[in-house]
């Protein structure tokens, strides 16, 4: 069973009254979703590079570490790079925080299952590679909160939402990453290159 | 391994790294780059990242340069072969620096077949995927050659690694 969240309103919720917060997406349904709400300048998605947004996400939080870092990505791209969840909690950041928003599907190829609609547990893994507040939200008050929790700052947390099957319409960023890239630099004051 | 126990020209890869500003380190580690480790490591203005998969180590690059940071990525040759779709479908697709110091296995009196093939793959696939060579085989070079690779790189001219040859190193040595 898919989760009881519309994935629309846990990012937009996640993303609300956002200030400074620098934003990573995962490739797939997630870069759609944050779309969605609305294209930013401290927004960069991956188009590709599946299972690498958390690690992307760890560089940049240790680039910034003035600035709050949310990675927002699939549970199908989260599985594909579990071993950036040790990472992340090895080095112990206290700028990044990692929302997995899990409908329990590949949903970009044909809705096929992934792992989390059988035996595996997001939020166990996090929290077993070190990542203390790693938890399970599946009511949007719990969504509220992690918001909450994430702008907040602190040691690196983890949430895997679980939300509806099924594909929203496609609402697509910028497709083209140099031009992400330097806009991404230009509104943190860096040069070009 | 090498007789000389400690041998100059990891100090002055490091040193080029310090040059270049590079602040974050990414590696899975290799016995070839020990020495170059250990004072990553003790540098309290580096970060030094120990990594579960090479492929982490791109991404990580990426996000480092998104907030304004360079680093460097190390790893063994075998690790290449964990990186190729990072390398193409976020490196390039975005033209990102990358600087990778890959120790060489798979040449050089290897005492392990296994290693081969990927030591033997490893500059082709890194010609095809973009990546600029750039081979250090002799000690006194290292800092000229990661100096320069990095320069380029950092300067837009596109992925760089440097190869560092088994024959510099030291072929592992298998005893039973």
């Amino acid at each position: 069973m898919s989760g009881p969240l519309e994935r629309r309103a846990v990012v937009a919720e996640l993303l609300r009254e956002r200030g400074d917060l620098l934003l990573v997406t995962g490739l797939g349904g997630t870069t759609w979703d944050a779309a969605a709400v609305a294209d930013h300048d401290n927004n960069f998605y991956l188009w590709g590079g599946m299972g690498l947004a958390v690690a992307t996400g760890l560089g940049l939080a240790l680039a910034q570490p003035q600035r709050q870092v949310l990675v927002i990505t699939g549970d199908g791209e989260m599985l594909m790079g579990m071993g950036s969840l040790a990472t992340v909690a090895n080095r112990g950041p206290t700028n990044l925080a990692i929302a997995v928003i899990d409908n329990e599907r590949y949903g970009e190829t044909g809705e096929q299952l992934t792992h989390t609609a059988g035996t595996t547990d997001l939020a166990a893994i996090a929290l077993a590679n070190g990542i203390s507040d790693s938890r399970e939200i599946t009511d949007f008050d719990g969504v509220t909160t992690y918001r909450e929790r994430l702008h907040a700052g602190g040691d690196s947390c983890f949430a895997a939402i679980k939300v509806q099957a099924g594909n929203p319409t496609m609402v697509l960023p910028p497709r083209d990453g140099i031009m992400v890239k330097y806009r991404f630099r230009a509104a943190l004051g860096l040069g070009g290159v | 391994m090498n007789s000389q126990s400690t041998p100059a020209w990891p100090d002055e890869l490091f040193r080029a790294l310090r040059a270049l500003d590079v602040r974050q380190i990414a590696y899975v580690p290799d016995a070839g780059h020990k020495q170059l480790l250990n004072q990553a490591l003790a540098e309290p203005s580096i970060e030094a990242i120990a990594l579960t998969t090479e492929q982490e180590g791109v991404a990580l690059a990426a996000g480092a340069w998104l907030g304004g940071q360079r680093a460097a990525v190390l790893m063994q040759s075998s690790g290449l072969g964990n990186c190729v779709n990072a390398i193409a479908s976020i490196t390039r697709a975005c033209q990102f620096p990358l600087l990778m110091l890959i120790t060489m296995r798979g040449e050089w009196g290897e005492g392990n077949p296994w290693q081969v093939p990927m030591g033997t793959a490893l500059a082709p696939v890194l010609d095809t995927m973009g990546v600029h060579l750039n081979r250090l085989e002799d000690p006194g070079a290292a800092y000229a050659t990661l100096h320069a690779a990095g320069t380029q790189c950092f300067a837009g001219g596109g992925p760089a690694a440097l190869l560092i040859s088994q024959r510099l190193i030291g072929a592992k040595a298998f005893v039973e």
